[in-house]
């Protein structure tokens, strides 16, 4: 089954005709995505030809809805533009919309999302995240779809790479649903969101969450398993050794005086049940033996 | 980024924010030239940006321009908690009959804006929000409505301003906003906003943080930049477009994606305890790694005289691992002679085994390569310790 997306995802790509647009549209098609066209404003009704595939351009997503009964977006479009690309799909009302597209000011990212949570018919994964993917099913975004494949182990992360070692260390049991949602300071879909999914979703057993300094979403994640999470948890934190004040990459990865801390964060975590490597491969070694029972 | 109080004051009094005169001086020179411009007393304010600077004796009450020149040239080259003092500012004095708060800033658990006003001002907020709360008045906005004039007046009196001051408290918060949006700020603190004895209500002092993904809309915050106090490695980084943070370790770090380097850093720290090492920066080359960029950030790290080695550790998503064995080979014959630092390399994911077969050919004296991040980190680290 899998979370927010599956074999019916029906997939839109705003920015298509951009380079990383068709690069990794290209990708996702040859990964098994059911790819239905893009939406480039301006340049409606021209078709473009990636991996073998004929794609309708249109100008708006609510088109692309008409057209092609899509039920998902993904948005490569650059950070100036990002802000009009999600608000045309939330206009749209589409399901589900994937913000690739990393620098987005954070006033135009509050700004989308207030106006989904108004509108209340669109989930918004990032921005500056790579996506979701449902091994074998699904993937959107730009996480490589061949580090592992489908199995029963649930997956969020803030980062991209992070998730991707992350399959790859637990690349013979696979994944029903790996979802990074993003390192920025504001994001759609939150660890909690995911953590509830996974819950609720018969086709996963355990899960994996990896979180970094910054904010206190996994602070909040934490007395949310503690909560409603029956399913186990382990947790990996990155930034035990990021200075204060300072910006680790990621926009929202910044401990503020002594808020937003990694040992804060593993404390919270523990506190709540979940089982904390302190590194990636213990981490990975943790779910191992849980799975091993 | 975030601006000194004269940049916040200024920024302030172009959005119509009431301010008093001020100017920023880096002599005692135009320290008493300001302060005789302004005319009577002054106060000297250095200009750090850290919190405590009164009680660290940055500021100075001067009666006239000569004794402003005097305070300039005592608080000048100051250390305020490791920060030198570089400039001061010359600030209008003003008989101040009440001291009050007001802040917007970004609520990143709640995913909107946060206001918070209170008519106990003049010291720390949380300490207002410990001890206070009852006068501490803390609203959400919505990005899409702002803060409008009926909101700001139920601000006010929810932080029980008296009511001879409401009104143009609520001006101040209206504006505030304003310049909050405009400037795309994710804080704008005024601490204090003071009552003065002639019933104005004035912002005296100001924190702001501007959003650094803005940039492309706001041409006249590169000004904004403080160049002397940025390292001067964090300073070529930036230029040369890398995510870069020096740290005062030995084990120089280059790595793919902001979370897998974060943890290569608590990796290598783990590691470094047994040899009393630690990581030297934090580098991210990001996705496309190419020999280039690779150049970029190894002439960087190997310009840090603290390094002592270097752990290349990539995770080939989507960028693929021959392509980054090609950029450290390209890397090193670019810079020759001036790498001398051994470079321990962990690949995986994308390619790798052509990957590791590139570095194995090219057979660098400096590389040597390991299968697991964990491993890699322990070489790196012992190599340090050498």
């Amino acid at each position: 089954m899998a979370i927010f997306i599956n074999k019916d995802t029906r997939l839109i790509v705003q920015g298509m005709t951009g380079s990383e647009g068709t690069k990794h549209t290209g990708r996702m098609i040859v990964s098994g995505t059911n790819v239905v066209g893009g939406v480039t404003p301006g340049k409606g009704g021209q078709s473009v030809e990636i991996a073998g595939k004929t794609l309708p351009v249109f100008n708006t997503v609510a088109e692309a809805m008409a057209a092609t009964q899509a039920n998902a977006s993904v948005v490569f479009v650059p950070p100036k533009f990002a802000k009009a690309a999600v608000i045309d799909a939330i206009d749209a009302a589409i399901p589900l919309v994937v913000v690739i597209t990393e620098g987005i000011p954070v006033h135009d990212t509050a700004a989308f999302f207030a106006y989904s949570q108004s509108k209340g018919t669109t989930r918004i994964v990032g921005p500056n995240c790579p996506g979701l993917i449902s091994p074998g099913l699904s993937n959107l975004g730009i996480i490589p779809a061949d580090i592992t494949g489908p199995g029963r182990i649930g997956l969020v992360s803030k980062s991209g790479t992070l998730t991707y070692q992350m399959m790859y260390e637990l690349r013979d049991f696979g994944f029903s649903t790996a979802v990074g949602i993003g390192g920025d300071p504001i994001i759609g879909t939150t660890h909690i969101d995911c953590l509830r999914a996974f819950q609720d979703d018969p086709d996963t057993d355990a899960i994996v969450m990896i979180g970094e300094i910054g904010g206190d979403a996994e602070e909040r994640a934490a007395a949310f398993i503690a909560e409603y999470v029956t399913k186990p948890v382990v947790g990996y934190v990155a930034g035990f050794t990021a200075p204060e004040g300072k910006t680790m990459g990621h926009a929202g990865a910044i401990v503020s005086g002594s808020s937003g801390t990694a040992q804060g964060k593993k404390e919270a975590l523990e506190a709540a049940g979940v089982k904390v490597g302190k590194t990636p491969s213990e981490t990975a070694e943790l779910m191992r033996q849980i799975l091993k029972g | 980024m975030d601006l000194f109080e004269y940049q916040a004051r200024d920024l302030f009094e172009s959005h119509n924010i009431p301010v008093l005169a001020g100017a920023v001086a880096t002599t005692a020179d135009e320290a008493e030239k300001a302060a005789s411009v302004m005319g009577g007393r002054v106060v000297v304010k250095a200009q750090v940006k850290i919190g405590g600077r009164g009680k660290a004796g940055g500021v100075k009450l001067a009666q006239d321009a000569a004794d402003a020149r005097e305070k300039a040239a005592a608080i000048l080259g100051m250390d305020i908690k490791g920060h030198t003092v570089h400039k001061v500012m010359i600030a209008q004095a003003a008989p101040i009959a009440e001291e009050y708060y007001a802040s917007i800033l970004l609520d990143r658990a709640n995913r909107n804006f946060l206001v918070m006003a209170s008519v106990a001002g003049g010291m720390e907020i949380e300490e207002v929000a410990k001890t206070q709360p009852e006068k501490l008045a803390r609203v959400g906005i919505d990005p899409n409505v702002g803060v409008t004039l009926d909101k700001a007046k139920e601000i006010a009196k929810l932080g029980q301003f008296p009511a001879d001051v409401q009104d143009q408290v609520a001006d101040v918060l209206v504006k505030l906003w304003a310049a909050f949006v405009a400037e795309d700020a994710t804080l704008m603190e005024i601490n204090p906003l003071v009552k003065t004895e002639d019933g104005r209500v004035v912002a005296l002092d100001g924190k702001v943080t501007l959003d650094d993904n803005a940039e492309f809309r706001h041409a006249n915050h590169a000004d904004l930049v403080d160049h002397a106090a940025a390292n001067p490695l964090e300073a070529k980084a930036k230029e040369l477009n890398l995510n870069y943070v020096k740290l005062d370790g030995e084990v120089g770090i280059i790595g793919n994606g902001a979370g897998l380097v974060m943890s290569t850093l608590d990796v290598v720290a783990y590691a470094g305890e047994k040899y009393g090492v630690k990581p030297a920066n934090f580098l991210d080359i990001g996705g496309g790694a190419s020999a280039e960029v690779m150049a970029n950030g190894l002439s960087i790290i190997l310009g840090d005289a603290d390094v002592r080695s270097v752990f290349v550790n990539v995770f080939g998503g989507i960028t693929a691992c021959d392509a980054v064995a090609n950029g450290i080979v390209s890397a090193l014959s670019i810079l020759g002679d001036k790498a001398t630092k051994p470079i321990v390399v962990r690949l995986d994911g994308n390619n790798v085994l052509e990957g590791r077969r590139i570095l194995n050919e090219a057979a660098h004296p400096l590389v040597q390569q390991l299968d697991t991040m964990d491993g890699a980190a322990a070489k790196a680290a012992e190599l340090a310790a050498k």
